[in-house]
């Protein structure tokens, strides 16, 4: 019987608007924005300085602690070293690098063909160098989170769920590079040695359910669960509870239900950087919505702004209302285009107005609708309440922090409250409280 | 170019309050269409009245509370219609301009607006009206010169009702201008539940308790009859089906909706059985509406990742 989350919404899926055989490389974009932090973590400091000659996969910043190295994307002379615009909003320390267009890249460093000779902690130090972070968005350190992972868990999980609309990143890497998904996936079983490594994809996905299909038989130990669509699908915890039945426990890791998860992207350069020696310089990127000219899927060097990006998908509608970071359900609105694609960057979306959108005069009818659709189970309704009048008692009584953040409830809410909005307020407001 | 930067989601769905209120008003259709059928042209104009009257009052109590103008939710012609339909065709225009203003002004707008009132405002109307005029709120018309006793009244002697079930069912009986078709309610009903604008956890939960409940302590030797017209009869499909529903007045979390559709059946039986008039809906979910927060509070779900009755 195949298990299911609780709750979740079907949200207009609007893939079709990027799908595309193959990715195509974006223009390589004549300067580069390298952010010292495109992790959850300490930022890295600077290794290079104005006027240095840099290389393509030359490591440029670094740091102790929870902390990985970025590279730059491109070869030529870094410009600056100044807090600039980031994805997330605010300004943050960043390299900025003239491209020379010659591409020189640096030879890969170490690396191993065959990774089962390999001990995991040769691995790990191999991750950590290549900059590795969780793709799929939270950017958390690749090799921080496998270590603390070692031991405990029983079942790995690559994540190709890719619940948000719009996005394709996932789809089309496994469309079009799936063994190096398959292969990351063993790479990381030899680290953690786990009962079950787990393929988890939507069915919305037959293509890539197809090719990785064909291969599965080259790869003893990986199953593929093809998982009804449904959002927040791909939201770790409910992917947990979808592939084994088990609840993360508030507050906790996925380690707690003994489960890791990596999002697919995160497992296709684990395989990179271990076996080709190459750092995290590009990804795939969505460049889509109604907003956009042509949609396209592209091959992105890290550090190239969303300008450059809109201005090779044909330019943006005059309409255009908002440029996203990330997914219409959980990504950043962003207000200045100069912004990189970093590291987590999965898409970069265009949108209209929404017809569907916010009410003049938001208000709550109690018709439940949120109760129903929050996978979390909490009352978005009362947290939306006693945000209001900022009774962190109760906040924390109906477990605001267990809130994920999904949107489910404000996509649903037919008063277009904006739940989600204050629903962070109020963690802030209970983080407040306590600290007191 | 000047880009809105908003919080997360940026898509919303299509679920929209107005949307929804005019759903009810169509699912409410068939009741009224098998009222104005039986008791005639007047049924309509007492609803017709009824709506404009809950729309009037919204409109003067914003423009003289100096509120935004809530119309556009629709919520007013809801109100009106619900309480129209609760009432005799035979009823004053007065009455039911009276019970709309009530409904309106009093029972939703000064306790908070939308979403906020505490009691159904159709059935606190009701309410206040069967206080002041009960005699012609309980006067019911004779249709076909039969009589003009609803079921329930016979069911008070007790003695099972003249009309056949199939009348029952069909609505070829006297009484209030919404309740008298179980069919024309029930569509109304699947209509809502199929546009996902009310789960059916509630009627059901109502209905099931008042047939249980009828079923055991029938007051016949036909206990299976006796809980059919005990169902069918009064207010309590549309009660069910409409009223318990009612978004603002009913508990949201899952186990709070049964829990509470159960208390509305258990009560509807009681003031039934020991009440003073044959009916019972109004009252049973007027006292539930007052549980609603506190039934919303007892039955939150299960934290995610805490097993039943485990403390983190």
């Amino acid at each position: 019987m195949k298990r299911r989350f609780f709750g979740g919404i079907h949200p207009s899926y609007r893939k079709e608007l990027s799908v595309k055989v193959t990715p195509s490389v974006a223009v390589i974009p004549k300067q580069v924005v390298i952010p010292m932090l495109q992790h959850i973590g300490v930022p890295c400091v600077p290794l290079v300085k104005v006027g240095d000659k840099v290389l393509r996969g030359q490591k440029i910043g670094d740091g102790e602690g929870l902390c990985v190295p970025v590279h730059a994307s491109v070869s030529g002379t870094v410009i600056a070293v100044e807090p600039r615009p980031h994805p997330s909003g605010k300004l943050i320390n960043a390299v900025v690098i003239e491209n020379d267009f010659q591409d020189t890249t640096i030879p890969p460093r170490t690396y191993c063909q065959n990774a089962e000779a390999m001990d995991p902690d040769a691995i790990l130090g191999l991750i950590r160098e290549a900059g590795i972070v969780g793709m799929g968005g939270a950017a958390f350190p690749g090799n921080v989170k496998a270590l603390s992972e070692i031991g405990k868990v029983d079942t790995l999980i690559a994540n190709a769920c890719e619940c948000e609309p719009y996005i394709t990143a996932d789809d089309t890497l496994l469309r079009t590079n799936p063994e190096q998904v398959l292969r990351g996936m063993q790479i990381l079983c030899r680290v953690l040695q786990p009962k079950r490594a787990i393929l988890a994809v939507e069915d919305n996905k037959q293509e890539a359910i197809a090719k990785v299909k064909n291969l599965l038989p080259e790869y003893a130990g990986i199953e593929l669960e093809v998982l009804p669509t449904r959002y927040p699908q791909g939201a770790e915890k409910q992917l947990i509870q979808a592939l084994t039945g088990r609840e993360v426990l508030p507050g906790q890791l996925p380690v707690s239900a003994h489960c890791a998860v990596f999002n697919v992207s995160t497992f296709a350069a684990i395989y990179r950087a271990v076996e080709l020696g190459v750092p995290v310089t590009s990804r795939i990127v969505t460049v889509s919505g109604e907003a956009i000219r042509e949609p396209q899927i592209f091959i992105v060097r890290i550090g190239t702004s969303f300008h450059d990006l809109i201005e090779v998908a044909g330019g943006l509608n005059d309409s255009t209302e908002r440029v996203i970071s990330g997914g219409p359900m959980m990504g950043i609105a962003q207000s200045d285009l100069s912004v990189p694609v970093v590291k987590a960057t999965n898409s970069v979306l265009c949108l209209l107005k929404d017809r569907n959108g916010a009410a003049e005069n938001p208000v709550c009818l109690r018709c439940g609708k949120c109760v129903c659709v929050c996978p979390m189970r909490l009352q978005p309704l009362y947290l939306y309440r006693f945000e209001k009048v900022k009774n962190a008692r109760e906040l924390e009584r109906l477990h605001v922090m267990d809130c994920i953040e999904c949107g489910s409830c404000a996509f649903t809410c037919p008063g277009k409250l904006p739940l989600v909005e204050r629903i962070r307020s109020g963690k802030q407001l209970l983080k407040e409280a306590k600290s007191k | 170019m000047n880009l809105t930067v908003q919080s997360s989601p940026h898509i919303r769905g299509v679920f929209k309050t107005s949307r929804l209120m005019l759903d009810v008003v169509v699912a409410l259709l068939p009741a009224l269409v098998v009222g104005t059928w039986v008791l005639g042209f007047r049924a309509l104009a007492v609803t017709a009245v009824s709506m404009a009257s809950a729309v009037g009052a919204e409109w003067l109590y914003c423009m003289a509370a100096g509120k935004q103008n809530t119309l556009r939710d629709c919520s007013a012609l809801v109100t009106g219609m619900l309480l129209a339909l609760t009432l005799p065709a035979s009823v004053p225009l007065g009455i039911a301009v009276l019970g709309s203003v009530f409904a309106i002004v009093l029972a939703k707008c000064m306790c908070g607006g939308l979403g906020q009132n505490i009691l159904n405002p159709a059935l606190a109307a009701r309410a206040f009206l069967m206080l002041l005029f009960p005699a012609a709120l309980t006067r019911y018309e004779a249709i076909d010169g039969i009589s003009s006793a609803t079921p329930l009244h016979r069911m008070v002697m007790p003695a099972l009702p003249e009309y056949s079930l199939m009348d029952m069912f069909l609505g070829r009986i006297p009484g209030s201008i919404g309740e008298l078709s179980a069919l024309a309610l029930l569509l109304g009903g699947v209509f809502l539940v199929a546009r996902k604008v009310i789960s059916p956890k509630i009627p059901l939960a109502y209905l099931g308790s008042v047939a249980v409940l009828t079923l055991i302590f029938s007051k016949t030797g036909s206990p299976v009859d006796w809980m059919l017209y005990s169902v069918l009869g009064g207010g309590v499909m549309l009660g069910a089906i409409f009223m318990a529903t009612d978004y603002a007045t009913s508990p949201v979390t899952p186990m709070g909706q049964i829990l509470y559709g159960i208390g509305c059946g258990v009560l509807t039986v009681f003031f039934r059985y020991f009440g003073l008039f044959p009916e019972g809906v109004t009252y049973a979910i007027l006292l539930m509406n007052l549980a609603t927060w506190g039934i919303d509070r007892i039955t939150a779900p299960r934290r995610f990742g805490v097993k039943k009755g485990e403390q983190v």
